[in-house]
This record gives structure tokens, sequence and C-alpha cells, in this order.
């Protein structure tokens, strides 16, 4: 009765009630277990549920849209009042509304049971989480680059800050994704904790904030601004990095 | 990939004085089990007796108070992929996304732990779920949420399974080809570690080893 699995490996006619033919064997590797798949997987899955529940697209663009749409009624129309404030305002809204959207990252997966299915797949947690959070962002990071240069119309941003500031959000935003899900990792087991989140990760995004907003200021003087850019684009790279380890890391003490 | 240093003698899985603590409280101390392959697993024991902890301990997902678990005879932290590659856990949630259908839900839970796709259809059906194919899963009810997590039984290549309240919300003519397709598992070499408030039907009691569970006491197989 009690067979051993070496000798499976051995014995190929074992019989089953089911029609599985295949013998259990535990060394054979599947086919289906290379990082690219497994990544792919997980984004093309991601990206089907946000576009079934468009939600998750809509409210972070239109909190990034109404909040700065707002700022020229409640300050005024004067263009030059507008232009001086026009970096801040695009990156402040920018940087809520990616953490306005971070909660859903891996909360419903979390409240379904699929994060746990998640750790426990024989891929890396690693490429899994770095999926999750490319998904994220190209549902909520690149939404917000696309019509930012819009909206910076509408608050008089320098005409020479254009270029500054789609660099910086291209390089920018997937910071905000990816640090903030080292903070929803974190808080994901915990009923409430939203408070906790923004707590968590606004501290995170406060170097970014900083040298963005100081690269399109720079640009508008004509001036370059290449090395805020590089700063960025370090803390792009270096989350890019390390984030996904530390996201995989706090889940599983968050599933523990 | 390395093959398996498998002497003979290794049990499949087995737990090593694990110890569990849980809000202050003791759940087991000290609990030995082997689990060789072939063996069909019951834990039991009453509501929050720590039967859920066990098994998610067993499958990796919570770290125990004290001791470890080895799968063949490897602590399975150290051989985390293959072991997850050798492991079907479903925990009490379904893992079923209300956002895909049916058999997209089943194709993402056989892909991601690296099992092939192409039949997914056959499988729903054996969970009595054809027609529902292309339905999405917040249109069905727990039951069949479960079945959907179920179907992955079906295909699954791993020899160990464990296996939380699989019954829940199943009926039972459901329960009864489940039990058929665990003491099939069993035959094929595989191992069944299970909770479940019911007694087994079909699988005779002298097949099944137990675990009971119980708060203040150590726990043993009988």
């Amino acid at each position: 009765m009690t067979l051993k699995t070496q000798s499976i490996h051995e014995t190929e006619n074992l019989t089953t009630d089911v029609d599985n033919t295949e013998i259990i064997s535990s060394t054979t590797p599947s086919p289906h277990l290379s990082y690219r798949y497994a990544f792919m997987l997980v984004l093309k899955r991601d990206l089907t549920i946000a576009m079934r529940h468009k939600d998750d697209i809509i409210n972070p663009l239109l909190f990034f849209v109404i909040v700065i749409t707002l700022f020229p009624l409640g300050i005024g129309p004067e263009a030059q009042t507008l232009s001086r404030i026009a970096p801040g305002i695009i990156w402040v809204a920018a940087l809520l509304a990616t953490l306005l959207s971070l909660d859903r990252l891996f909360k419903s997966d979390h409240l379904d049971g699929s994060l746990e299915q998640m750790l426990l797949s024989p891929h890396p947690v690693f490429i899994l989480v770095l999926a999750k959070i490319f998904a994220h962002w190209l549902i909520t990071g690149l939404p917000l680059i696309l019509i930012a240069p819009l909206l910076a119309v509408l608050i008089h941003l320098d005409e020479n800050s254009y270029s500054a500031l789609m660099l910086t959000l291209l390089l920018g935003t997937p910071v905000l994704s990816l640090l903030g899900a080292i903070g929803v990792a974190l808080t994901v087991g915990i009923k409430k904790g939203g408070v906790l989140l923004s707590l968590l990760v606004l501290p995170l995004y406060i170097p970014v904030l900083i040298f963005a907003t100081s690269a399109i200021d720079t640009a508008a003087l004509g001036l370059p601004y290449s090395g805020q850019l590089a700063i960025i684009a370090a803390l792009f790279f270096g989350s890019l990095t390390l984030a996904p380890l530390a996201v995989g890391a706090a889940l599983k003490v968050s599933t523990n | 990939m390395k093959t398996l240093s498998n002497n003979s003698t290794l049990p499949l899985l087995s737990a090593v004085k694990l110890t569990c603590i849980r809000e202050e409280r003791l759940l087991f101390d000290e609990l030995s089990v082997e689990i060789n392959a072939g063996d069909i697993v019951q834990v039991e024991g009453p509501n929050g007796s720590g039967k859920t902890s066990l098994l998610r301990i067993l499958s990796g997902l919570s770290q125990p108070y004290d001791g470890q678990v080895q799968y063949n005879g490897q602590a399975i932290h150290r051989c985390r992929e293959e072991f997850h590659q050798n492991l079907l856990y479903l925990g009490h949630l379904a893992g079923v996304k209300g956002e895909m259908s049916a058999e997209e839900n089943l194709d993402f839970n056989l892909a991601l732990h690296g099992n092939k796709t192409q039949q997914s259809l056959t499988y729903l059906t054996k969970v009595n779920l054809s027609g529902f194919e292309d339905s999405l899963a917040s249109h069905l009810s727990a039951g069949q949420h479960r079945r959907i997590a179920l179907a992955r039984l079906y295909q699954s290549n791993a020899p160990i399974w464990i296996l939380d309240e699989p019954f829940t919300a199943i009926d039972k003519q459901g329960v009864a080809s489940l039990e058929k397709l665990f003491s099939a598992h069993a035959k094929r070499g595989g191992c069944v570690i299970l909770t479940t408030h019911q007694d087994l039907i079909s699988i005779k009691p002298e097949q099944v080893k137990k675990i009971t569970l119980d708060y203040s006491y150590d726990s043993a197989f009988d």
C-alpha cells in the first residue's frame, strides 16, 4: 500500500480510478516553469481583472484630473502663480492618486485566497510580485503619464518643462508603485490598514517628489536637469531590484 | 533539477516536534508526524483546536513557534521550489477571482503551479461545472467556487495534497467522487492530508490515519 516516491518513477503503469494517466513524479520539472512564463501569466491575469473591473483604472485617473482642475478654480487664473506651482500640483496629485490605488494591489487577492496560492507556487515570489507591480503601474501610472501633459496646459506649466515632466513621471511613477507595494504587503493582513499604509508609504515618496519637482523647475529656467533625473533613475533601479524582495518577505509575514 | 536523495526510509513529509502558539494559547506542542506515500491523514479536533494552523504550517505558509517540517528529509524552507512543485494546498478560501470565468480561474491556477492547461474543460466537467465554464465566477455560488478550486486535483501531479475542509459547501455526490479521487491518489503513491468534520464514507477507517488535536494535550497518531 505505501509506495515510496522512488518506486513511483520506476513503476510506469500504476492503475488509477481517475483517468489521470500521468504518474506522480517528484523530480520531473514541468515545461511551464520559466520566469518569463510566470511573469506573463500573472501580468495577463491582473490586466484581465482590471479591464473587467474598470473602477481600478478610472478612479485614480479621475482623482488626478479632478485635483488638478480644481487648483485654477481655487487659486485664480493668473498664469504666473499657476505656472510657479504647476510642477508641485501635478506631482502631488500623481502621488496621491497612486496612494489611493495601492490598496487593491494585494488586498483582493488576500481576501479570496489567491495570494496564498501564489506564495505556494513553485515560481519565485520575486517574479510574481514584480508582475503584479508592473500590472499596477500599467493600470494606474501609465494613464497618469498620458493625461499629464493635457492637464499641464490647464495650469500653465512652463513650456520648457514638458519634457522634464514626462521624463520624471516616466521614471518616478514606477518608483511610487514599487515602494507602495512594500507598504501594502506589510498592511495587507490588517483589517483597517489604510491610515497605516499612508503613514508607511508617504515618507518613502518624499525623495521622488522633491527631485521630480526640482527637475521640472530647473527645466523651466532652461538649465540642465540631468542630475535630478539621474537620482530618480537611481531610485527606480534600486527599488526595481530590491522592492520585490521586500514585498515577498512582507507578504510571507502578512499571511503567516 | 537535482534528483532527490530519496532513500526509501524517508517519509514524504514529516513534522518534527512542531509547536504552535496562537493568541498566547498553546495549540499543540512537540507534534511529530511522519506522512508516507499512500497515506490518507485526517486531522481531527474541535473548532479552534489548530487544524488549519497545522495544515498551514505543513504547507509552509505559516511558521511554527518551534520545530520544523521536512520534505524528503529536508527542511521545507531549504527546498522551497521543489517542495512547492510537489505540493497542492487548498485552504478554506477558494482562491477564485470573481472577475474571471470558471475556466480562466482554473487555467490560471493550473499554470501558476506548473501544470498543463489544455484539458481544463474536461476537469470542469468532472466537478459538474460544464456549462458554467464561461460564466464569471462572481455569478457562481460558494460551492461552485470550491469546485473550481477542487478541479485542480484532477490534473495535479503533486504527490502531497493538503486540503483544508475540502468538503465544505460540496453536495453528497461531490463528496463521494472526491473520496474516490483521494483513494486513487493514495494508491498511485500520493498522500492526502485533510481536515473535515464529517466521517469519510467510502474510504475505510483502517486506511485513514488520524491526527487528533486537542488543545490542552499532546497529539499523536492513533
